[in-house]
């Protein structure tokens, strides 16, 4: 079927604020790179202290080199990713026993509240002195940081499970695990999608916390050490490598959001039938 | 007629830590097999827990619940509560699953079910892709599907647009009538219990007690036609105001 001139139009306007959106993104990109390279290059900004575009790019050719960059970068890669899927899944299985068992629910309810709101970077120290100086201490205060806000979100994603689905699967006579399975963990995964995209920021930041307390490989100890020495191109491009992976890990959680919202969501997809 | 179930002098009370409430007193009544029954009454009268005592999902504070040896119940809500994640097949499969009763045997009449009810060509669809009525005659199949004996209807209609609900219960009656079940359909719309039922009793609001009994004696299939439709409709009505 052939789209009508006003439908036309709608779809070119759209699509003309589209390319504007991505445009302007770039350019602002652009400028900003552009001002920073000039400022530095004029000695309108201290050079040694702000760095500048192209000595970070060198800089950055130079780490790459050797292959020290890339030993850094998958260093704290992994750590973020264990550290982060081990948060999701222990807090997903405490979150379970939570709705399980209400009276053990009622009693770690005030504990839980304060750990929420601890910041838990103040327990990397005390960490560190019980795991030792070791990637395991670093994976754990991760761990920390995104486990408890995991097992919040799930819970109240569990609770709030429609009264009456659960009163269909106890009338046919439904146990208490096939009340979990077949409609709680279902209908909850929404608010499960919700808790991996914050546990990715927070897993990031228990990750360079603990780089920074410890640690002789990473992009947070690449950060600590550089600015000890004042090598501020080499501090700011961790900075930049940080901002490509946070973008990298966010693009890959929202492939996955896609995928299980399209098995679990209740979106509204159109009516097709033979008739 | 033999009587499938009933309830004999049962009250309920409900407990917080507030206050203590009395939601029914002493209330008895029988069910006959292959009957339809309505239970009317005002809103919050406790119509909805008397299906859950019947069902065995609650137990009455005292009194005696009685549904006949071997007799099952199947329970069907205000909503039709398909779940999006689930095809309709998968669906109207989900009582058999819970029961480990699915096998080839039973998915076999699960489809026969489907088709005979106008929901071959949509097996595969999810539920958002269907009508209200006709979700509502899936959700009616899932049922059907664990081979209930007693239907327990929890005011199946109410989420309805006025239209779709006089085709959807006609349709469901005729339904459950073909399939030879007893039905106790809970509704505080007098209209729908009297075309749907061979009796209605009227509750009174809470505490809920036993007000009144009335048998639809009406020959025509469609007892929404007959005159006698406004009689019945006068009395209870009349009973509910008092």
């Amino acid at each position: 079927m052939k789209n009508s001139k006003e439908q036309e139009n709608f779809i070119r306007k759209m699509k003309k604020r589209h390319t504007m959106i991505k445009t302007c993104q770039f350019l602002f990109l652009f400028i900003f790179l552009a001002l920073w390279e000039i400022c530095s290059d004029t000695g309108l900004i201290n050079k040694f202290i702000f760095a500048s575009p192209s000595s970070i790019l060198l800089s950055a050719i130079d780490l790459a080199s050797d292959g020290t960059l890339f030993r850094h970068i998958f260093v704290t890669v992994f750590e973020t990713v264990i550290g982060f899927t081990s948060g999701t899944v222990l807090g997903t299985l405490i979150a379970v026993i939570l709705w399980w068992n209400g009276f053990i629910s009622d009693v770690s309810e005030p504990y839980l509240v304060v750990l929420n709101s601890l910041p838990k970077t103040a327990l990397a120290p005390i960490i560190i002195v019980w795991l030792g100086n070791n990637m395991k201490a670093i994976i754990a205060v991760a761990l920390m940081t995104s486990i408890v806000v995991t097992v919040l979100n799930v819970l109240n994603g569990f609770n709030s499970a429609d009264k009456d689905e659960i009163k269909l699967i106890r009338s046919f006579g439904g146990t208490k695990k096939q009340v979990l399975s077949k409609v709680v963990i279902p209908s909850s995964m929404p608010s499960f999608v919700n808790a991996l995209k914050i546990n990715v920021g927070l897993s990031f930041v228990g990750v360079i916390v603990g780089e920074f307390l410890t640690s002789k490989e990473g992009l947070g100890y690449m950060i600590v050490y550089n600015s000890q020495i004042f090598k501020m191109q080499n501090v700011m491009l961790s900075v930049v490598i940080l901002c490509i992976l946070a973008g990298l890990l966010y693009k890959a959680i929202q492939i996955l959001e896609n995928q299980i919202l399209k098995r679990f969501g209740r979106q509204v997809t159109k009516f097709r039938s033979d008739s | 007629m033999q009587i499938v179930a009933g309830v004999k002098d049962i009250s309920l009370f409900y407990h917080s830590v507030s206050c203590e409430t009395e939601a029914i007193r002493n209330l008895s009544f029988d069910v006959e097999d292959g009957e339809f029954m309505s239970i009317v009454g005002p809103s919050g009268c406790g119509k909805s827990t008397l299906l859950s005592i019947l069902s065995g999902l609650l137990k009455p504070t005292s009194g005696k619940v009685y549904i006949k040896e071997g007799y099952k119940t199947g329970y069907m809500l205000q909503k039709d509560h398909l779940f999006e994640w689930r095809t309709i097949f998968s669906n109207a499969c989900l009582g058999l699953e819970i029961q480990k009763k699915l096998n080839d045997e039973s998915k076999d009449k699960v489809h026969m079910l489907l088709e005979k009810y106008g929901l071959k060509q949509c097996e595969s669809c999810h539920p958002s892709q269907l009508s209200g009525g006709m979700r509502q005659r899936a959700a009616l199949i899932r049922t059907l599907a664990t081979q209930p004996d007693i239907l327990l209807l929890d005011e199946p209609f109410s989420a309805l647009d006025y239209q779709t609900r006089l085709s959807v219960s006609e349709d469901i009656s005729r339904i459950i009538r073909a399939e030879k079940k007893t039905a106790i359909l809970v509704t505080h719309d007098i209209s729908e219990a009297i075309a749907l039922s061979d009796r209605v009793i009227v509750l009174s609001k809470r505490p809920a007690i036993l007000k009144s009994e009335f048998k639809i004696d009406i020959q025509s299939d469609n007892h929404r036609q007959s005159p006698k439709f406004r009689e019945y409709f006068d009395k209870i009505w009349k009973e509910l105001e008092k």
